[in-house]
């Protein structure tokens, strides 16, 4: 599955087969997002409208919302500014994902290019699932797909095309995720009930400024004056707030110091 | 630490806030030693551009001294106890962007990308104290700041040299200078400058640095005026002529302005129906900005001309006349300041006594008078073109 631009499918099924949790879950988004913004436009300010845009787009995710029960697919696509081989390199080592892919706790090597992945589900509830790499052409494609007996399947493809006059390497994921039936698969699918493609996105921002800045930009951690109800509860919508807390530098170092 | 922190529509306040740590390993905290308001400053003061939340630190020019460094800053290139000058976008200094020189264009800065990407196909870089879809980065109207990828903006400046001659190489002097740049200006070409704010006047001066015969600036008050005709050109009044276009062709022989720039942006005033008209959209918000110069420099602008837009917009603009765009084959030109690639020719041109870029400057205040400067600032009171904030010294209203 290959496309230009970000992008995901899966099949819709029928709303009234969706689960109980999931369909209050998703009224109670529509009811209190649509409050919210009926809230934020009556305070007629600057402050009022984010908070109506917020509430309107929390009550449109809601009845937007599908629970992703059924297999889908992802992809997404960007440049860095590296040569092919380093890009490969850097993806090689599967162990260093979490890095870049936020809600992926650890890759562990089990050897025969088998890996044990831990994610981080919703309420910090581990998900686990063991992949083995399938095909991998050098410095152009891996693959990889989920051994059976596994919690949930997640398969991945990366491709990477030079591109012309110097401006890079192209880096193409795409993904195929099912989960399980049952409550587990619901909660696991919330995960990335915002937007499959805008995680994938994410991860490859994350990655690319890695390769090109050697660090991942962010503002959390740095000091701000006294912040409202209103914007906790905006920070706490933000499609991209962070689903474990980052180690702070300093104990990233001391805990490089320990390796070392 | 103060900070000066944007709790609302024209709700300025001094707080006390956590002082800024190392947060990445390119890194680097800057103690504060001079820092000042920004004409743009006033359209997150007015509420006009979206994305600011309560508590955030504003400001983007300043300069101070380097207290901390992170493991990954290149030691030859920044140390702990150089003086910086810290321009207003934050550029990686490796992507597709910083490569050819398009530093305010990086890929890399912006943690809230997605939100810029969403108001603007792609996003621009990080920028200091202006909004979460620039990236949210505390500002620098503190008395500490964090800097990421410290070692590809800030410029180091020997000591012996007052703040006051290198501060605005921080953002004003730099985009001034490119605003004229991008008017491509030829011998005995005629520039035309909406808006004599600092940005106008470091313009105006550069435009002349870069070969231009005449300037003709144009504002509505007199102090502003009377410095632009310091700087050597001649002025237009605009509330005091019946329009601006007829006073240009009558000033051009008809032929208008070889170039046009904005140093004006998304809060313009005027006269007449189409500025009350602009003004009602904005307060309703179904127009971001109020684009009366722009159309004014597009009109006004001779055949195959550049329009140069130094100033900033926000987002939506209504009737922008393209069909003059168009059929009078005009060229575009405008962007957030390519910093790195002008202030260390800038810094020369101090150095060389060319121009010392401290005439601006109208007030010196410490940093507790931060929130009445803005509303001093915003309603042109006091023949205020510059406020200055000295984060160090106590005081408050005199």
């Amino acid at each position: 599955m290959r496309s230009n631009s970000d992008s995901y499918s899966h099949n819709r099924r029928d709303s009234a087969s969706y689960p109980k949790s999931f369909v209050a879950g998703r009224w109670g988004a529509i009811v209190a997002g649509g409050a919210l913004a009926a809230f934020g436009l009556s305070r007629r300010s600057g402050g009022g409208l984010a908070l109506a845009i917020a509430g309107g787009g929390i009550a449109l995710a809601g009845a937007k919302a599908r629970p992703y029960l059924e297999p889908f697919s992802a992809h997404s696509s960007i440049l860095v500014n590296c040569s092919r081989e380093e890009a490969f390199q850097r993806w090689s080592k599967f162990e260093d994902f979490p890095r870049f892919m936020h809600h992926v706790e650890s890759v562990t090597n089990l050897g025969d290019g088998r890996y044990r992945w831990v994610a981080v589900g919703p309420a910090d509830t581990p998900v686990q699932w063991d992949a083995q790499v399938e095909t991998i052409r050098e410095n152009e494609l891996i693959e990889w797909h989920t051994l059976p007996n596994s919690q949930i399947t997640v398969n991945g493809r990366v491709e990477f095309t030079k591109e012309p006059d110097e401006r890079g390497t192209s880096i193409h994921v795409s993904i195929e995720f099912a989960p399980p039936a049952g409550p587990l698969g619901y909660s696991v699918a919330s995960l990335f009930g915002k937007d499959p493609s805008f995680l994938i996105r994410q991860d490859l921002r994350r990655f690319k400024a890695l390769l090109e800045a050697g660090e991942v930009p962010t503002t959390e951690g740095q000091p701000h004056g006294p912040r409202s109800a209103a914007i906790a509860a905006l920070r706490f919508v933000n499609p991209d707030r962070p689903p474990r807390k980052e180690p702070r530098l300093s104990e990233n170092l001391e805990s490089q110091r320990g390796i070392a | 630490m103060k900070a000066v922190c944007w709790l609302g529509i024209e709700k300025m306040s001094v707080e006390t806030v956590p002082d800024p740590e190392i947060i990445n390993p390119r890194d680097a905290i800057v103690r504060i030693t001079s820092t000042a308001i920004c004409g743009s400053d006033l359209h997150l003061y007015n509420g006009y551009v979206p994305t600011m939340e309560q508590g955030d630190i504003m400001g983007h020019e300043f300069m101070g001294e380097v207290v901390e460094v992170g493991p990954g800053v290149n030691k030859e290139k920044l140390k702990i106890g150089d003086r910086v000058v810290v321009p207003f976008t934050i550029a990686c200094g490796n992507c597709f962007f910083c490569k050819h020189q398009l530093w305010s264009c990086c890929d890399n800065s912006n943690p809230n990308y997605w939100i810029a990407e969403k108001m603007m196909g792609y996003s621009p870089s990080g920028l200091f104290g202006y909004t979460h879809m620039m990236g949210g980065y505390a500002g620098g109207q503190a008395q500490f700041a964090r800097v990421p990828f410290a070692d590809v903006g800030p410029l180091k400046i020997p000591s012996g040299i007052p703040d006051d001659k290198v501060l605005f190489l921080s953002d004003i002097f730099p985009t001034g200078y490119f605003g004229a740049l991008n008017c491509d200006i030829k011998p005995g070409d005629t520039v035309a400058i909406w808006g004599c704010g600092p940005v106008g006047q470091f313009a105006i001066r550069s435009a002349f640095m870069l070969g231009a015969e005449r300037v003709i600036a144009i504002d509505r008050f007199r102090y502003r005026l009377q410095q632009a005709e310091q700087g050597g050109a001649e002025t237009i009044n605009y509330e005091e002529v019946d329009s601006v276009l007829g006073t240009l062709k009558e000033m051009t022989s008809n032929i208008g302005p070889d170039s046009c720039m904005d140093a004006v942006g998304m809060e313009a005033h005027g006269k007449g129906l189409t500025y009350l008209l602009d003004k009602a959209k904005q307060a309703v918000k179904v127009e971001t900005d109020r684009p009366l110069v722009l159309r004014e420099c597009i009109q006004a602008c001779r055949k195959g001309g550049t329009v140069s837009v130094p100033g900033v917009y926000a987002g939506f603009d209504d009737m922008i006349p393209l069909g003059a765009f168009m059929n009078k084959g005009l060229t575009l030109k405008t962007g957030q300041t390519h910093m790195m690639r002008f202030m260390g020719d800038l810094f020369q041109r101090i150095q060389n006594d060319e121009i010392d870029p401290s005439f601006v400057i109208s007030h010196r205040v410490p940093i507790d008078r931060a929130p009445e400067m803005y509303k001093i600032f915003r309603d042109k009171q006091d023949r205020c073109t510059k406020v200055v904030l000295d984060p160090w010294t106590n005081g408050h209203a005199a």
